[in-house]
Formats: structure tokens, sequence, C-alpha cells
């Protein structure tokens, strides 16, 4: 458990503590809690609840991206996926329609992992074709229009709750403990990170970089297809023109914050979370904050850029150098 | 829509096949920007229907939201000396070349549901369009007479930032309330045009007023919105059109079914017929040499629990919403 959680964490815990206080400053009930129909409520259930889907997304990119690829088509995938759980919802039961929606998923990270491992192309032209054609295929799905479905099973998975926890942040950290025992408790994830460490030299080593490779794809492609059946169970319908819309540049910026490099290696999942989590905390804070939506993008791209900033290791070695002038002056 | 488009375009020309040439009247070109939304869909079929009521021979052809494919279409259009063009602009620059053309050809052209550069008002013959300005102000006027005297704290999901739609609906409605000084609008948010935004935004509303006790009314740019809201309302425990009033814009037929449960109070609707004028409008000159105003608008029509939503819902599921 130590590799998940590394010293590295710092940054990323203040930066959530500091936006976590703002919010409470711009919204002085941000931390209040109660029981409504058996389910908890309160804006900080709401950070959760609305960060599952990019929670989920970050877990399958953070393991594309220690293998130095990266997915564009997650949020294409969570269209396609969300598109067919809510065609199938209310003449199937939840079994049938999570089998389909997940397997669809595992195809089109299949293709995505294909082309990048098997066919050696550039992650980010391979898995933009999907990005563009995904839309394209639940707009086809779906007929252009909103499918809706009253199945309380599907709608359950959206709006319901475990012991007064919503389900999508039962689901989230479900997935999140998962795929932690399965990359931290084998060594898979000194593999993947071999893989995006030096792809040759892991392969010369005995590593099967093509079959990490394909794995990865594969686990993003499913991660983004219970995220998408999330997304959809959520608004009891499926919406393919907007689920999951720019969200894989949310998921990529998740890794990111998280400290996780684009240029592969080394990975933290828990981070990752924590990074979906620092967007959310900052998008219902300005959402809480009545400020004209105008400002919303830009209060973001400054929030972002300052987190980014704390983690600059140049940063850190500028401010130690000043530091240093400081000392040695008398 | 694609495939839709296509076999429409195929059916239609086995009927051409099949039909002695003089049995159509008026053979109208229609360039359809293409799939964008649910309104869009709905357009194209209820121009299909207005155009088997008058009993014209109309081609759609699907532009897939780009210009140059449009322009295509309206060509070929010229080249088949069609009766009539009509184009849904899916910009409002770069039409002066094609128009032109048209005009030589002595067709006249009628732009739906999207005005165009101003430079070429002469080059084309109407545009059918609604005024989303109005659709505001009818939003604004119907809950002013609801609320009446007492005082009312309105929340608002705005669409798109940067839309014009948006904000000219946010304009009419201003001017509406600003009549009233017992409405107020208290947060103004924008929810993207789509229920999960309209879900998430209507969420944090209703945390940052008391629980949701403070809001009056909601008010949303468009009905999808709205959807996701009541959903919103719903799981805070609070009654939609019950303890908070709702009025959105659009009339698309899930609000209609929210409105049948209780849990919607009105919409205004954006009509999808946009043909229907267009084809009178066309059918007035081709005959009587009767010119058009240059603007034709469309109603803006206020629908509530009262207008049988249960109708209304199953008239318009079939469209394609």
């Amino acid at each position: 458990m130590t590799m998940l959680l590394p010293r590295r964490g710092l940054a990323q815990i203040l930066a959530l503590i500091v936006i976590l206080a703002a919010d409470r400053v711009v919204s002085p009930q941000f931390f209040d809690l109660r029981l409504q129909d058996g389910r908890l409520f309160g804006s900080l259930i709401d950070v959760l609840n609305r960060g599952t889907p990019v929670a989920l997304l970050s877990l399958g990119m953070v393991l594309v991206i220690a293998t130095r690829g990266i997915d564009l088509s997650v949020g294409a995938v969570m269209a396609i996926c969300g598109a067919i759980a809510a065609s199938l919802a209310d003449t199937h039961s939840l079994p049938v329609v999570l089998a389909a929606a997940l397997g669809a998923g595992l195809v089109c990270g299949l293709w995505n992992g294909f082309l990048v491992a098997v066919l050696g192309m550039q992650p980010i032209v391979a898995t933009l074709i999907l990005m563009v054609a995904g839309r394209g295929i639940a707009q086809l799905i779906t007929e252009g229009r909103i499918v809706t479905f009253t199945s309380p099973d599907l709608v359950w998975l959206g709006t319901g709750a475990i012991l007064g926890v919503p389900v999508p942040i039962v689901i989230a950290l479900g997935m999140l403990i998962l795929t932690g025992a399965v990359v931290r408790g084998s060594a898979l994830g000194l593999l993947i990170e071999a893989t995006g460490g030096n792809a040759r030299a892991s392969e010369l080593a005995g590593v099967g970089t093509r079959a990490m490779i394909l794995a990865v794809y594969v686990w993003c492609g499913v991660c983004a297809a219970l995220a998408g059946v999330i997304a959809a169970a959520d608004i009891m319908g499926a919406d393919a023109n907007n689920a999951g819309l720019w969200l894989e540049l949310d998921a990529i910026l998740a890794v990111v914050i998280g400290g996780t490099s684009l240029f592969g290696g080394r990975f933290s999942l828990v981070l990752a979370v924590l990074g979906a989590l620092i967007i959310q905390t900052m998008n219902t804070g300005i959402l809480l904050s009545g400020y004209p939506p105008e400002f919303n993008l830009l209060v973001k791209a400054v929030v972002v850029l300052a987190v980014l900033l704390l983690q600059s290791p140049k940063l850190s070695g500028f401010a130690g150098i000043m530091a240093r002038l400081r000392r040695a002056k008398p | 829509m694609t495939f839709k488009a296509l076999f429409a375009a195929s059916a239609t020309a086995a009927l051409l096949l099949a039909l002695p040439a003089n049995a159509a009247e008026l053979t109208v070109g229609f360039s359809q920007i293409g799939s964008e939304s649910g309104w869009r869909a709905a357009e194209t079929s209820v121009s299909k229907q207005e155009a088997t009521k008058r009993k014209v021979n109309l081609k759609i052809a699907d532009a897939q939201q780009k210009q140059e494919n449009q322009i295509k279409a309206i060509r070929s259009f010229i080249a088949q000396n069609v009766d009539a063009i009509f184009l849904a602009p899916v910009v409002s620059t770069g039409w002066d070349a094609v128009l032109k053309e048209a005009k030589e050809a002595k067709i006249p052209v009628v732009l739906l549901d999207r005005d165009i550069d101003p430079s070429g008002k002469d080059l084309y013959l109407t545009a059918v369009t609604s005024d989303s300005v109005h659709e505001g102000e009818v939003a604004g006027d119907w809950l002013a007479k609801t609320v009446g005297e007492k005082a009312c704290n309105i929340v608002e999901l705005q669409g798109t930032v940067g839309a014009s739609v948006a904000a000219n609906r946010k304009k009419g409605f201003d001017t509406a309330i600003a009549k009233h000084a017992n409405l107020k609008i208290v947060r103004s948010q924008t929810g993207d045009f789509t229920r999960a935004k309209g879900k998430e935004v209507m969420e944090s509303f209703i945390k940052a007023e008391g629980g949701g006790k403070n809001i009056c009314a909601v008010y949303a740019h468009n009905d999808d919105m709205m959807v996701g809201a009541i959903q919103a309302m719903k799981e805070a425990g609070l009654k939609p059109g019950k303890d908070i009033l709702t009025v959105s814009i659009d009339a698309v037929p899930d609000i209609f079914k929210a409105m049948v449960a209780g849990e919607a109070n009105a919409t205004v609707e954006l009509t999808p017929n946009m043909a229907g004028p267009a084809f009178d409008a066309v059918a007035a000159f081709k005959e009587k040499g009767t010119v058009p105003p240059k603007w034709i608008q469309t109603e803006s029509r206020l629908l509530t629990a009262t207008d049988n939503p249960q109708n209304e819902y199953d008239s318009k599921k079939g469209l394609g919403y």
C-alpha cells in the first residue's frame, strides 16, 4: 500500500484542502450533511457523486498513460456504452444490460489496444479515430435522440444508495480497490511502468510489452463503459451528443494533477482519483459561488495552473535557489 | 439519421419514377443541417409531413453540419431546376456566391430556422424563424401571471455561454420580469443545454438556497435542462411543479411526460414546423406573385398542464426528438 500513496501526494492533498476551504468560504453550508430518502445529501456528496465519471475514467487513463500512451476515446466510449445500456434497459435484466455495455467498452479498448500494440500506431492518433467515430456510433444507436428508460434497476445504479452512500461512489471506490489490488498486489504495476519507462529494454528483459499495452487499453475501455452506464443511469437517458463530451480531457487532467508524467514509467492510482476529486471540488465550488457562468472556465484554468505549479520540480528548484541566495546575503 | 435521409431520398426517387411527371405540383429542395439535435430531427419529419399534406415533392439533403455540403446540395438543386430551395444555414456567412447562382436561375430561396448575414438580404425570398427573445418573454410573462403579487426568487439555467439563443432567451425573460419588482433572479448558471449539466447545476442551486426552500421558480433555457433539474429537485425531497414552479422552452416530448406527472408547469414551444409557412409563402409567390415579408415569425405557443399534455406527448413522440 505504500506504493499507492507515495510522498509525492502531499501537493495534491494540500491543493484539495485549499480548494475545500475556498468552497467553504463561498458556500457556508458546504460541509452540511443530512439524510434525504435514505441517501446522504449535501455538497460534499455532490462532489463525490459528480466526480465519479471522471474518477472512473482516470483509473483507466492513468494505466494507459503509465505505458506512455493516451486514450482520447474515453468520452466517446462513454456515449456508446450509455446508449447501449439505455436502449436495452427496459427490455432486458440488469446483468444483461451491464454485460452488453461493459462488453462494448471492452471491444472498444481492444480496438484501441490493437491499433497501438499490434499495428504500432501513435496512441494519440489511434485513439483519435474512435473519439471521432465513437460518437457517431452512439448517435446511430440512439438515432440522434435522447433514449430514455424507466427500469428501476438501472436507475438505482445512478441514483440509489447503499447504507446512505450513493451507488456511483461505491462503484468508483470498488473499482479503485480492485484496480489497486490487481496492479499493485502483483508485479503487473511494475511491468506496466517498465513498459512505459523503456519499452525496448523491457521487451529484451522478457516483459510482454504488447500484452501490457493491450491490457491497459482494454481496462481503460471497461472503466469508460462503467462511467457511461452511470452517466446514463443518472439522467435516466442516453444523450449521445453530450454524454462524456470533453471528459477525456478532464480525465487526462486528473491524471496529470495526480502527478503522473505523460512520459510514462510511473503512476499512482490514488492520486489520479484525487486529481479527479480536485477538479470536481473546484467545479462544484464554482457552481455554488454564484459567479456569472462566463467566469467558469477562467477560474478552472487558474486553479489548475496553480496546482500544477505547486508540483513543478523546476519551480521548487527555483524556490530553493532563491532561499539559498537569501541565506547567502549578509 | 444519414441512413434515414438516404432511405427517404431513394424512396422519393422511386416514387418519382413511379408517378407521372405532372403529379407533384411543386418540387422543393431542402438543404438540412444534419442530425445535431432532437429538434432538428423533428423539423425534418414535420417538413416531410407538411410536404405530403400539400402534395409537394420535397427533396431533403443532409449536410452533416458542413457548409460545403450545403453549398453542393444547393448547386445540385439548381441543376435539377427545382421550384424552390429551403435552406437551414449551418453558419450565417459565406452564402453570397451560391445564393447569387440560385437568383440567376430564378429559383426562390427560403431560410428556415436561422437567418444569414445581412449583406445577403436581397438574395433570398424570406426567412421563417422563431423569435428567441419573444420565447423568453412568453416564459417570463407566464411566471409573472402565475405568481401574482407574492415575492418570488427565480433560479435560471442558461444555455451554452456564447450561444445566441441562450443570450436571447435570457434577454426576453429579463425584460418580462423587469416589470414586476416581486420577481428576482437569485442565481443564474449555465447548464450547457444538457440534462446532465442541468441536473448538476440544479443540485448546487438547491444547496446554495437553503435546501431549495428559498427557490420559488426555475427558468431553464431549454426543456432538456429542466428534465435534469426536475430529477435534482425530486432527489432533494422537493416537489417540482408544486414547491417550485418550472418554466422552460422548446416543448420536447419528455417535458409533457413530466407535465402529466404534475412535475412541470409550463413550456414555450419552438415549433418544428418551419417548412409549413415556407411552403405557403412559396406557393403564393409562384401562383400570384405575392412577395412575402423578409421575416415570417413562427408562433411561440405557451403550453401548460391545462393544454392536454398527454395529447402533446403522443403527437410529438414519433417525430424524432
